[in-house]
């Protein structure tokens, strides 16, 4: 049977069904899947927020080891004191307040809505930790974090993560080397809320000064550096009037 | 019977050295420049090119007689991404951290040169096993100019091996770094992979005078 494939009709069914059979293909891996993905994606985001708290499982200097997938779900409820949605001047309590989305948030903001800021108050060893989301722009693609922060507002421990920076260079800001400098780094510069600046030219490479509000940055990322400096900045200043009230309770 | 003829064999073979992918034909560069910062990556890269490439070639391969030649090229483009496509929502709802690692790459797969010529020079004229074939020769020599050029620009731009600090620890200053070593930061830019790669053509054609064009 000789089909002649040059005719046009016979292009055009073949189009045609290509792209059903490819679509519907598509379609049922997509759905068929997608409660096992998001399920996933939720269990890493409770690993995210317990990293930057330093609940984790690293076991050397070099390594990021979150908890494990099976007991992320039991440490969370157990470190997490409390997840709280500001609005405005309006602080409610709300249990899955990690789940919103940071950036229709953003893009709710900026059609004029009052935006939701998610924050997490854990609790470790008897000391409390506010631990802020935060969502920017690297090179390439999105960058988010979680940033958690002691009572006089100085970085307890961080998290940072891409979605598609360069490997090897922006790609290392999810490094432990690189997430371990901001620990002890205060996001205040006196009584001004100046974040942590990723730092070319920073004469401090083992970072040991702790009262600049830089750390480090990385060779051959500089866009992803200051997208990172960027993204801190902004979030700080989303979250101040919190902020504020943590400090006056000291 | 060999599970391998001669000719079958040099389908394998050939792209790995007289007719690799990179040095000679010069394709996939662009991911080649992009991703060889670190060997991990390298190697993350070869083996997914890989995988797409033989499935790829196999479905090109089976469908060759009724794919209309006015849009073949669309066809094969179809083909590549729904791979990549299906084969990143399997990892991700059952290997999360592999997906993660290789999200990067998903894109620059579907983009790589390397595949789409081979679909259109061999998977559109041989049976799907010989197209296979030729999926992994292919993947295979442009895996290996991945790893020596992942190889030299970790090395020497970072001083790690796979993210082991095989020379010492250049901000305690131990190991090399102790008589005055310095790790080559320009290593880590997109144009020093140019230039190794570079190195490999000419360190290639020096050995074998045939490569040489005549212009």
């Amino acid at each position: 049977m000789a089909v002649n494939t040059d005719k046009n009709s016979y292009t055009v069914i073949f189009a045609a069904v290509m792209v059903v059979i490819v679509g519907s293909l598509l379609a049922f891996f997509a759905s068929s899947l997608s409660e096992k993905i998001q399920e996933n994606e939720r269990l890493e985001k409770q690993q995210n927020i317990l990293y930057a708290m330093g609940v984790n499982d690293n076991v050397d200097e070099g390594s990021v080891n979150f908890v494990s997938t099976d007991k992320v779900a039991d440490e969370f409820k157990k470190y997490i004191k409390e997840q709280l949605v500001i609005e405005g001047d309006k602080i409610t309590k709300d249990d899955n307040a990690y789940l919103i989305d940071l950036k229709k948030q953003e893009t709710e903001a900026k059609a004029g809505k009052t935006r939701k800021l998610p924050l997490f108050i854990g609790e470790k060893d008897g000391s409390k930790y506010y631990i802020i989301p935060m969502r920017g722009k690297g090179l390439w693609d999105a960058i988010w974090g979680f940033v958690a922060l002691d009572n006089n507002l100085v970085v307890k421990g961080v998290y940072f993560d891409h979605k598609g920076e360069t490997p090897g260079l922006g790609a290392n800001i999810k490094q432990r080397y690189f997430m371990d400098d901001f620990t002890g780094e205060s996001i205040l510069n006196g009584t001004e809320y100046a974040g942590i600046e990723v730092a070319k030219g920073n004469n401090d490479p083992t970072n040991e000064i702790k009262d600049d509000n830089e750390v480090d940055a990385l060779a051959g990322a500089t866009i992803t550096g200051n997208g990172l400096s960027t993204m801190i900045k902004e979030s700080v200043k989303l979250y101040k009037s919190y902020l504020e009230s943590i400090r006056a309770k000291n | 019977m060999a599970l391998l003829s001669k000719k079958d064999t040099s389908l394998i073979l050939d792209p790995l050295a007289d007719n690799n992918p990179i040095t000679i034909q010069v394709l996939g560069i662009c991911s080649a420049l992009a991703i060889t910062a670190e060997l991990k990556a390298s190697i993350v890269m070869a083996l997914s090119v890989m995988f797409v490439l033989g499935m790829g070639n196999v479905v090109i391969s089976l469908m060759r007689n009724i794919i209309p030649s006015k849009i073949r090229i669309i066809v094969q483009l179809v083909v590549v991404a729904a791979l990549v496509i299906m084969v990143d929502q399997v990892l991700k709802a059952f290997a999360y951290e592999l997906s993660k690692t290789l999200s990067v790459f998903v894109g620059l797969i579907i983009t790589n040169c390397i595949i789409m010529g081979r679909f259109e020079a061999f998977a559109l004229a041989n049976g799907p096993w010989r197209s296979f074939l030729d999926g992994i020769g292919n993947s295979a020599g442009y895996g290996l100019i991945l790893i020596i050029i992942g190889f030299f620009r970790e090395l020497l731009g970072s001083g790690t091996l796979l993210g082991f600090k095989v020379l010492g620890d250049p901000i305690e200053k131990t190991g090399l770094y102790a008589i005055g070593y310095e790790n080559n930061g320009f290593m880590l830019l997109s144009p020093m992979a140019l230039i190794v790669v570079g190195l490999i053509i000419w360190v290639q054609r020096s050995r074998n005078k045939a490569l040489i064009e005549e212009n």
